[in-house]
């Protein structure tokens, strides 16, 4: 059976969501299924009947995300680029629960997402001037 | 003239397709027709290969089937010593060895297939260890399983012992890391006999799997193109071993006359692919009654596995870095690069200088005690100053003040109330907090005439729009190739940094401005943007179509006038350097960065866990072209060091990694990291573009000894290894008083 992120990648062509290791650790391929962060990698498809997807493409330029992509621009939150949709994704859903979250709340909201380039420091950075 | 734009907090310039999902990664590209590749691997270290079948389950008639005997030129993966067959065809060197690719449009189909497949083999004795290698008992490598060998002397250290007050020894050891970008390794190709070959990929250096596919097909130059797709993060990992995998994937295509995807998962990328050589380094060092450096003879041992890849130039990186930032009279560093039958080991940031820096400032702590002085008392008198020369007889011409850089460290870190206060709070807790640093220096551009023979090309055209455009090979990764190179554009010309664009690197269109690697794209490509825009501007100048001063706009308008205009400039080597490579006496690197890492540590002494508390990074660098991507140059690499001093652990079997999974090799989380802070002294460097000199590497250096400095002030015990896990610091604890009654016997008056 596919899993989400097949669906979203090669029938809908939707390519922002990555894959960094199909098993569920690196984050990158991250999406909001009913408003709950998960990874599209995990997720047999059938189990998502009937639920609200949202994906990268689905959340850029919108309030919250595009606030958090302005930011990860101008505090320098994205170097490579591979991890940045599912960092992303992450913020979003950290903001949607945490209005205000301190960098503490941040680490923890954003520690199933892995990024190699950063060193996280300014992603941090970039999801606190966000919110 | 616009207000300047190097030194400015400029935007990376790709960052709207990567923070929107829009960006091309080679995994996001689909081609009509096109089949998915898979590789058959060794599932022996090192064996003959007897016998192959094709089990029944799939429709094998449908399947595009290579191996060794479909190669159309060399079975080479061209590099240094061309050791390394692209496909394995009598026998294997170790385990994950490719020996055959199939494809099949059907990706399920392919999955099932390589289930399918027995290759029945015949074992060999394989080797692991690499004493047990140099004892040349089993040839597995040339007469004497050894890849390379240096020696570089300085002095006549046999000769210091007598003199000597203190004679210190120490034994280190690194281990395997792997690069672990979040995206794997992935090709997609496109080849038959009349058009030739074109991949597009994820890689650092174009031109190298541009040779490696000439040699592999037997083709000329004009009939291979290679395009780097965006690369989700490299680190030296996409450096040499994309030539395998371009090589593979245009094998496949060229047979089945349709395009090949090859994308390599986690688990086959971890398992198959290049790590960290790991090290070992032996220090005998004397000093005398002041505490100053009379010699130091350094054994730097490292792993190359199966195949000789980039070891040959890794080995020298690390044997020049060993002794440091040190005045030495006497230094003789004898190294060797060793094969073993593991997959090879192959560039990762630092390259080599992570493994022998580790080694030598935790050793320096060690000589520091023999002498009773501290550890940064002893570094203060015998730091390299301006004047002085290197171990390879490299006078230091910039200005240079180790010691003021190492107080400043420490002065911002808190270092000295800290050593007090954790003395102690350490005295009644089980949470012993320590505080540790290391100070080191990295080259920056190839080794020695390294840059004379790659004799880089850049050329920069003019732009319908009144701009210019930038054509290199260099390879944006993540860290920041196209803003930088960019703004030496922009800030070269006196015009806004949207007025500059810059090619993807594709070998039909740029020419070979060298490999991405060796901290050198802002130092040395960057100088070769610099002058090309000289020379472009000087053109406009000459011909009449600018004066100066110019606005931005009269610019453009002078570009439009003068119509299409291509400069090209070639890599000159500054004055003063000479090397050679007989002796491994020289100027080994156009400019050195200097840097002093300071770290803070808390042990559980009832787990074993150590948390990074605080880290604080100063370095000299040149100057800072953009200062929010060398931050995040710096961050990231204190953080990689962070990993690999004490998570990163590869366990073998069979001598290949058996925790080839995110699950089980850890990297570092938002949770493992420490609040970082960065800070730059800039002196600018003449030859390095608009001052600039290497940055990339050098963060990797410093933080394993720094840390391990630091958890050996909160703890006492020394430790000589990396990764160092919460077990081994378990077993440190419980051995202490034997710890330091060895420590005591190893001074010898």
């Amino acid at each position: 059976m596919k899993r989400l992120l097949d669906v979203l990648r090669e029938d809908l062509h939707l390519t922002g969501t990555k894959e960094g290791c199909g098993e569920g650790e690196c984050g990158a391929c991250s999406v909001l299924v009913n408003g709950e962060l998960v990874n599209s990698c995990l997720i047999p498809v059938a189990q998502v009947a009937g639920a609200e997807i949202l994906s990268i493409e689905g959340v850029t330029g919108n309030g919250a995300a595009n606030r958090v992509q302005q930011a990860f621009a101008e505090c320098g939150g994205a170097q490579c680029g591979i991890c940045t949709p599912g960092m992303v994704m992450a913020s979003v859903y950290l903001l949607s629960r945490i209005e205000h979250p301190s960098r503490e709340q941040i680490r923890e909201g954003l520690a199933g997402n892995l990024c190699r380039c950063t060193g996280y420091q300014k992603i941090v950075d970039a999801v606190f001037s966000a919110a | 003239m616009e207000p300047r734009v190097v030194g400015a907090p400029v935007r990376r310039k790709e960052v709207q397709g990567k923070l929107t999902g829009t960006a091309q990664y080679v995994a996001d590209l689909v081609m009509p027709g096109m089949l998915h590749g898979a590789t058959i691997r060794s599932t022996q270290p090192r064996a003959r290969i007897r016998n192959i079948t094709y089990q029944p389950g799939v429709p094998w008639d449908e399947f595009v089937v290579v191996t060794s005997a479909d190669i159309p030129g060399t079975n080479r993966v061209a590099a240094i010593m061309d050791d390394q067959p692209s496909l394995a065809d009598d026998h294997v060197n170790h385990l994950h060895e490719p020996i055959l690719l199939i494809a099949h449009e059907n990706q399920d189909l392919v999955r099932k297939a390589r289930t399918l497949i027995t290759i029945e083999y015949e074992p060999m004795t394989p080797v692991f260890d690499v004493d047990a290698s140099l004892s040349a008992e089993t040839l597995i490598w040339g007469s004497d399983n050894v890849f390379k060998r240096y020696l570089m002397n300085k002095g006549d250290v046999d000769n210091v012992w007598e003199k000597a007050a203190f004679i210190v020894d120490g034994e280190y050891s690194t281990g395997a890391q792997e690069q672990l970008y979040i995206e794997p390794n992935g090709m997609i190709a496109v080849a038959n006999p009349s058009e030739g070959v074109t991949v597009w990929g994820s890689l650092q250096c174009p031109y190298y799997v541009h040779r490696a596919l000439m040699h592999l097909f037997a083709l000329p130059a004009d009939k291979v193109r290679v395009v780097q797709q965006e690369t989700g993060g490299a680190f030296g990992g996409k450096e040499e071993f994309p030539s395998v995998i371009a090589g593979h994937a245009a094998l496949l295509a060229w047979k089945a006359g349709k395009p090949v995807k090859l994308i390599y998962d986690r688990e086959e990328d971890m398992a198959a692919t290049t790590k960290r050589h790991p090290s070992r380094t032996r220090h005998r060092t004397a000093i005398d009654a002041d505490g100053k450096l009379l010699g130091m003879d350094i054994e730097f041992t490292i792993d190359g596995g199966a195949y000789a890849t980039l070891s040959g130039v890794v080995l020298p990186r690390g044997t020049i870095h060993a002794p440091g930032p040190y005045l030495c009279e006497n230094i003789r560093v004898r190294s060797i690069a060793v094969a073993t039958n593991s997959p090879p080991h192959g560039a990762f940031r630092g390259f080599g200088a992570p493994q022998s820096i580790f080694a030598l400032e935790r050793h320096m702590n060690k000589v520091a005690r023999a002498a009773g002085l501290t550890p940064e008392e002893f570094r203060r008198r015998n730091f390299l100053r301006t004047g002085d020369a290197t171990a390879t007889g490299q006078v230091i011409t910039q200005p240079l003040d180790m010691a003021g850089l190492l107080e400043r460290a420490l002065r911002e870190a808190d270092y000295y109330a800290k050593i007090e206060q954790f003395r102690k709070s350490n005295a009644t807790s089980v949470l012993r907090k320590g505080i540790g640093f290391s100070t080191f220096f990295h080259g920056a551009g190839f080794t020695g005439s390294g840059e004379r023979y790659l004799q880089s090309v850049l050329e920069l055209e003019t732009t319908a729009d009144g701009g210019v455009c930038i054509l290199s090979s260099m390879t944006e990764m993540g860290q920041g190739t196209n803003t930088v190179l960019t703004q030496v554009a922009a800030e070269t010309l006196g015009i806004p940094c949207d007025q500059v664009h810059i090619l993807r690197p594709d070998t039909a269109k740029v020419p070979n401005s060298g490999p991405t690697v060796a901290s050198r794209t802002s130092m040395i490509v960057g100088k070769l943007v610099e002058r090309a825009c000289i020379e472009l501007r000087d053109r406009l100048i000459t011909a009449g179509h600018l004066r100066t001063p110019y606005t931005p706009e009269e610019f453009a308008t002078a570009v439009r006038l003068c119509g299409a205009f291509r400069s090209r400039v070639r890599y000159q080597e500054p004055p003063g350097i000479h090397w050679n490579d007989e002796t491994y006496q020289g100027e080994a690197y156009g400019a050195y960065s200097w840097a002093a890492y300071v770290a803070e540590v808390t042990v559980d002494t009832l787990t074993g866990e150590t948390q990074v508390d605080d880290f604080l990074a100063l370095q000299e660098v040149g100057r800072v072209l953009n200062p929010v991507l060398a931050a995040g140059q710096i961050e990231g690499g204190v953080v990689q060091g962070l990993g690999f001093a004490l998570l990163e652990n590869v366990e073998w079997r069979d001598g290949a990694m058996a925790n080839s999974q995110l699950t089980n090799y850890i990297i570092p989380t938002t949770m493992d990291v420490p609040p970082i802070r960065v800070l730059f002294e800039e002196v600018p460097y003449e030859h390095g573009a608009l001052g600039a000199k290497g940055i990339g590497e050098l963060p990797m250096d410093g933080p394993a000894p720094a840390i391990l400095n630091a958890i050996e002030n909160a703890t006492g015990i020394s430790f000589h290894h990396v990764p160092l896990t919460p077990e081994d610091i378990l077993r440190g604890l419980e051995q202490n008083t034997k710890t330091l009654e060895i420590l005591e016997e190893e001074m010898v008056r």
